[in-house]
Formats: C-alpha cells, sequence, structure tokens
C-alpha cells in the first residue's frame, strides 16, 4: 500500500524533516519516493528503516553525484530519489547504523552548502523588494490593486529566509565551538 | 617539519587500506578494530577518501565492471601514519608520566 503525503519544510529545518521521516519509518511507513512537498510512503514492518537526507554539492544528474549516490548504495543504502538538489536514502536498520555524517567538518560543510543556497535567495529577494517598494509609493502612490504591491512580499520572503539563514549559523557556530576542543 | 595531527577517521582509513578495501570494507575495518567505538558514517568517509586520493596519501584502484571500487594506501600514507604514531606515542608516554597509567 502506497500513502501520499503532502507537507513543506524548510531548507533550514532539514533536521526536523529527517526526524519526521524516520517517525514515519519507525510507525511502518517506509519512504519511497519524493516529489515538491509530496512524500511516498509504502508499508514496511514499524522500526525497519533509517531515513537520511542531504543536500547535494551539484545537481543529482551531475557525474559527481551520482558517483557519491553509487558510493553510498555500495554502504548498503538504498537511493530513495532527490527533489531539487535534495537526496534522500534509506537503509535496513538490521544491517548496521545508518548516518551521513560522523565528523564535525563534514556537518560544517554541509551547513554551509545549505546556506550557500538561502543567502543569494534573500539578497535578490531584499534588493528587488526595496525596488518594488520604491516604486509602490512612488509610482504607483499606494494602490494595493494588481501587483504593485509586490515588493512587500519580496520583502517578507527575505524577512523569513533571513530568520532561517541565521538559525543556520547559529548552528554552525555551535559546531565550531565544539570543534575547538573535540575533533 | 612534522605531519600535522590525523584526525581519528583518516587515521583508521590509512590503517585499513593497507590492503586494498573498499569503502564499506573501511567502515567495517574501522568499527571492527576500535571495538565499535570509531563508526566512520558514508558521506564523511567518501569526502575523506577524496581529500587523501587528492593529496597522494591514497590512491584509488583501476575500477572493475560490477565491483566496488577499492583504494589502498601509498608509500606518502605510510609516511603521515609513522609520524601519526610518532606523535600518538609521545602524547601516550607523557600522559602516563604525568597522570600514571
Amino acid at each position: 500500500m502506497k500513502k501520499v503525503v503532502h507537507k513543506w519544510f524548510w531548507a533550514w529545518s532539514f533536521e526536523k524533516e529527517e526526524k519526521w521521516l524516520n517517525e514515519m519509518a519507525a510507525k511502518g511507513l517506509v519512504l519511497s519516493s519524493v516529489g515538491f512537498c509530496k512524500y511516498v510512503f509504502e508499508d514496511s514492518l514499524p522500526d525497519t528503516y533509517s531515513v537520511r537526507l542531504e543536500l547535494l554539492e551539484n545537481a543529482p544528474t551531475h557525474p559527481e553525484s551520482e558517483k557519491y549516490i553509487r558510493f553510498l548504495e555500495e554502504t548498503g543504502a538504498e537511493h530513495v530519489g532527490n527533489y531539487m538538489r535534495w537526496t534522500y536514502f534509506r537503509k535496513k536498520r538490521a544491517d548496521g547504523a545508518f548516518d551521513l555524517f560522523s565528523d564535525i567538518p563534514s556537518r560544517i560543510k554541509h551547513l554551509n552548502r545549505i546556506l550557500a543556497l538561502l543567502l543569494p535567495l534573500t539578497i535578490f529577494n531584499t534588493a528587488i523588494g526595496i525596488q518594488n517598494v520604491i516604486l509602490f509609493f512612488a509610482k504607483f502612490a499606494g494602490d494595493f490593486s494588481n501587483l504593485n504591491a509586490i515588493g512587500f512580499v519580496n520583502l517578507a520572503i527575505s524577512a523569513l529566509v533571513t530568520i532561517g539563514i541565521i538559525k543556520l549559523f547559529a548552528k554552525r557556530r555551535k559546531l565550531k565551538k565544539e570543534q575547538r576542543i573535540f575533533e | 617539519m612534522p605531519n600535522p595531527p590525523l584526525t581519528e577517521a583518516v587515521y583508521y582509513i590509512l590503517l585499513s587500506l593497507i590492503t586494498p578495501m573498499h569503502g564499506y570494507g573501511i567502515m567495517q575495518n574501522a568499527e571492527a578494530l576500535s571495538h565499535g567505538r570509531v563508526r566512520l558514517a558514508a558521506g564523511t568517509l567518501y569526502g575523506a577518501l577524496n581529500t587523501l586520493v587528492e593529496k597522494g596519501l591514497i590512491i584509488s584502484l583501476p575500477e572493475e565492471s560490477g565491483r566496488k571500487k577499492e583504494y589502498v594506501i601509498t608509500e606518502l600514507g605510510k609516511k603521515a601514519l609513522q609520524s601519526e604514531i610518532q606523535r600518538l606515542r609521545e602524547l601516550l608516554e607523557n600522559g602516563t608520566n604525568i597522570l600514571g597509567g
């Protein structure tokens, strides 16, 4: 039996997303494919699988990504699928613990990849937003009809993404502090 | 100048690759050698292997179709291991001398 769940996670809540996928797996619903806001699960015995996700450095079809995915498959993980640059794996718990990262530098590297995805987004929306808001007051004299007020949407998006970025920076700072004492 | 310290992951990867081994073999070997303490996660291991190839401490063996990709240590890698063992010996000696072992 397949079960489809539509759900949205922000890029900075990737740990929450992973936790949710593992809670589903614990209940006997293991991830079998992914799409935009879409998770397809199939039945399994409860607690049979661990699920992990990661933002790849390149597009999933890039040779480097293909090499990486093949390497993971060789370690016993199953590749579930990709959504944009996000990739999803699962592994039978009987085949051993399943993690993608086991040291601080590789966790920091992954956070940096997500930051590099979000920073241009917020910069772009801030720039366009300011421009559109100026236009809104100068040219449309505060007329809210049509798309005149789009600048406020841009600014709202950039504010939201900025909050996410701040959260990621906090996470990274914590890891770096740990790194000063522990390997 | 002595070699900088190796990370625990790199130390066990190099030690494993005295004999040619594929990725999953390295993970299992490191875990067995450390009695289950050191568990190399696949993504971290992949990054470390690529860096070690770049630095010439290991090489990846020519791929045979249908077989998992294998790696083996180089002379440079062996030197890095030896200098790390010397460093660890110094740490151990100082520790046991001062704290008592």
